[in-house]
């Protein structure tokens, strides 16, 4: 029912957001946040470190810091000083239901720019680079995808990891037993827990949920990149204004260098909540992305270039 | 509302999008189906241990309804999925959760079967319960044991009157199997989410999904008015229509 009304609404958000903007007016989620007085976030609760929960149950994390910018932006942009912001937790299953639904104005998670979701909505520059890989049990002696041959593997609903490593299951014949789950925290316990033999995620997300492991040593992350995962801020389609605005608050951030302190703040230095350090440099594809910020999305062969 | 990309080739495993709503319907039938008859035949034993005079059958019974229908059918689901392979013994919870066949399927058939169960029980429990006080007497007074008058008048005439709240339970048992896509199981619903993840189709592929949940129900319905017509007792209940 609750997806129902959502879809409801987003055609409804679609139809005001098709209309034509009349001379200077506001149109848009631009109206829409002056309208209310509030701008919504869509955070996640289990991407370490780019969006989660510290011990207070407060979301945080590099995504949710660089969103901090950009509500910075619209507050000058807008002149309203007391914009109000208000978090809304979302999972990979419900990130573009809301966000269309009108739910939330940007998601600052984990989310793969893809060719594919380019057709619902939209995305800012790219602002970290990553890929598929898999988590598996450093006993099982699993060395890479092909030794998952009728395996287990457990995958969150909704990622793009999903379609990578279903398309790879398909195309070698590896007979793979597939068993979905919700969000990252559940998928790491049914291989903590010896249900499943991997999980294919996003290799930065794999070391996060690796550092906040009971038993950090018992797990091993294996494998080429399956898929290439350019991550960047969601937004709704057809919304020039309110893209310029984001586009223009992450650029600047690049262009000041200011990303640097953020990046390390979140990848080199220890983090909430248990005060890991990921000690992970700042790869060549992210380094290029911010020399020339763009929002080039995924193929739909899961490669940057089909 | 398009229908079309039920035609399409799915994102995997080879088939349309239509294959994945008929893979979906099957688990859920057979997740429902497997589920009632754990409910009703272990429903069916805890209602008459209930309503027995004898301490040892009806306080285990009451104590299994009161545990059971109290806990939400979602614990239940992860408590025989989550928690269950880590209490038995290693070898055995390990077999659990990677040699035995389908865990997922197993998981949500034992957890709906014995939460159905519990209700189940309550509802034989009345049905026996309903028949009046003289009818038992009078079957012992002409000589038969306890055990005769269960078999011959409560349970014949208690099943009877309790087929309509029964009807209910089979009926509810089809949508709680929704439950069951919390712990990986891809029937209807489940399928119904994927689906529309991938095509973004959501409108229409869970407007299909309410369609066949309808049609599954309005089916059970038919089948208990069969059921119920045919082993009506003339002059007793069931005879008003």
């Amino acid at each position: 029912m609750k997806r129902i009304s959502t879809l409801m609404l987003s055609l409804a958000a679609a139809s005001v957001l098709s209309m034509p903007a009349v001379g200077q007016e506001l149109a848009g989620t631009l109206k829409k946040i002056t309208d209310t007085g509030v701008m919504k976030i869509g955070h996640r609760d289990a991407s370490v470190p780019f969006s989660y929960l510290d011990d207070q149950q407060k979301p945080i994390g590099y995504g949710v810091d660089i969103c901090l910018k950009i509500v910075d932006k619209v507050k000058a942009e807008l002149k309203m000083p007391n914009l109000k912001v208000e978090f809304v937790p979302v999972t990979s299953q419900t990130r573009i239901p809301i966000l269309m639904g009108g739910n939330i104005d940007v998601e600052c998670g984990s989310t793969t720019n893809s060719v594919e979701r380019q057709k619902q909505v939209d995305f800012a520059p790219t602002y970290f680079v990553t890929g598929t890989k898999i988590i598996v049990k450093k006993s099982s002696g699993i060395k890479g995808y092909d030794d998952l041959k009728g395996k287990t593997v457990v995958f969150t609903q909704g990622t793009t990891n999903e379609r990578a490593i279903k398309a790879y299951n398909d195309e070698k014949k590896l007979g793979i037993n597939f068993l979905p789950s919700k969000d990252h925290a559940e998928s790491f316990l049914a291989v903590q827990t010896d249900r499943a033999a991997a999980f294919p995620m996003d290799d930065i997300l794999l070391y996060g949920l690796k550092a906040g492991a009971k038993n950090p040593d018992e797990f091993v992350i294996v494998g080429e990149f399956l898929s290439d995962d350019p991550y960047a801020i969601m937004m709704r389609r057809d919304d020039p204004a309110f893209k310029k605005v984001v586009t223009d608050a992450v650029s600047a951030l690049y262009k000041s260098g200011d990303i640097n302190k953020i990046y390390t703040k979140w990848f080199e230095s220890k983090i909430p909540p248990k005060g890991i350090n990921l000690s992970f440099p700042m790869s060549d594809g992210l380094k290029e992305a911010v020399k020339s910020p763009n929002n080039t999305g995924v193929g739909a062969c899961g490669k940057m270039k089909c | 509302m398009d229908f079309s990309f039920l035609s399409q080739p799915a994102f995997s495993g080879g088939g349309t999008y239509l294959d994945w709503v008929i893979t979906g319907i099957k688990w859920t039938v057979l997740v429902s189906l497997c589920a009632w008859v754990i409910a009703f035949s272990v429903g069916s034993v805890l209602g008459v241990m209930r309503t027995t005079k004898v301490w040892w059958l009806n306080g285990p019974a009451t104590a299994y309804v009161e545990l059971f229908r109290n806990i939400p059918l979602l614990v239940h689901m992860f408590i025989w999925y989550f928690v269950m392979p880590e209490m038995v013994p290693k070898v055995l919870g390990a077999w659990m959760k990677q040699g035995m066949p389908m865990p997922e399927f197993w998981s949500a058939v034992f957890a709906l079967g014995f939460y159905t169960a519990s209700r189940v029980a309550e509802q034989v429990r009345s049905g026996i319960q309903s028949i009046p006080r003289g009818q038992t007497n009078a079957a012992l007074a002409t000589g038969l044991t306890m055990p005769q008058v269960y078999r011959h008048l409560l349970l014949p005439m208690g099943y009877r009157i309790v087929i309509p709240p029964l009807t209910s339970e089979f009926l509810t048992i089809f949508k709680n199997s929704s439950v069951a896509l919390t712990i990986g199981v891809l029937e209807l619903t489940a399928q119904a989410r994927t689906i529309s993840e991938y095509t973004f189709r959501t409108f229409e592929i869970f407007t299909l999904a309410t369609v066949v949940y309808v049609l599954i129900t309005m089916a059970v319905v038919v089948v208990m008015q069969l059921v119920e017509r045919r082993v009506r007792v003339p002059g007793y209940i069931g005879t008003g229509r």
